[in-house]
């Protein structure tokens, strides 16, 4: 049995690596996928980034993203082929499906609770534009306006 | 500089308890506590560890994480801020050390 999860994996890919090698490891993951019945979500391609520190004497590299639906050992494959592959430096993989779910239960608790307290005041359930105080989220810190005074 | 700003904020207190004194700089130092947890005031449910904009305000010069004292951050998010930034780290988002 093999329950689908939602993945994300992360690489960074050496930035001597050309466009066509990146797009080639791309295929070759998607593979990977296909062979294990997997789905492929999303794909995004950072493009060149600054590294925050070396890794094996590069300075920066290309981070590409990839949201994946698979099983487990289809994430265990696709680790492991990464780690052979020497023109990645470094790869992640985050299971986000739980993570992500946890954040929208929270979300939808909010707005529920929200409706809730804002049809027992009589007010309509969903907040109106323009109405409040906006943006007052960020003044609610303990400044007390004698920064300046200094 | 400080000083003078525990000194006004302590000239307060003595209004009112007279003879107390001297309790001016007692949360000393230049941070001052942030009261409400950024992701609680914000709405931010999901702590997005590719998001460096995100977690850099929580990451100091030195790169150690900020503790929840001075952040003001919620255990909750504060918990969920650690992994984001520690995965942000494996993927040299952000640093481990600076120096």
């Amino acid at each position: 049995m093999s329950t689908s999860r939602q993945y994300e994996l992360v690489y960074i890919v050496t930035p001597d690596a050309s466009e066509a090698q990146v797009a080639e490891l791309h295929t070759q993951i998607e593979q990977i996928v296909q062979r294990f019945q997997g789905t492929f979500d999303k794909t995004e391609n950072w493009g060149r980034r600054k590294l925050a520190y070396e890794i094996g004497h590069h300075r920066e590299g290309i981070y590409v993203v990839e949201t994946i639906t698979g099983s487990g050992e289809l994430m265990k494959e696709i680790d492991r082929r990464l780690r052979v592959i020497d023109l990645v430096i470094r790869h992640l993989v985050v299971r986000v499906d739980e993570e992500l779910q946890v954040a929208d239960r929270t979300r939808e608790a909010r707005r529920s609770t929200q409706a809730r307290r804002r049809t027992a005041r009589g007010l309509p359930p969903e907040p109106q534009p323009g109405e409040g105080r906006s943006g007052d989220s960020d003044q609610d810190d303990d400044r007390d306006g004698m920064e300046g005074q200094r | 500089m400080s000083d003078e700003r525990g000194g006004g904020r302590g000239r307060g207190k003595n209004d009112k308890d007279k003879g107390k004194g001297g309790d001016a700089p007692r949360r000393g130092g230049f941070f001052r506590r942030r009261r409400v947890c950024k992701f609680c005031a914000e709405k931010i449910d999901y702590i997005n560890y590719k998001d460096v904009r995100l977690l850099a305000p929580f990451l100091p010069e030195r790169g150690k994480i900020q503790p929840r004292r001075i952040s003001g951050t919620c255990a909750l998010h504060q918990r969920k801020l650690q992994t984001a930034i520690k995965r942000a780290r494996q993927l040299a988002l952000v640093p481990y050390v600076t120096d």
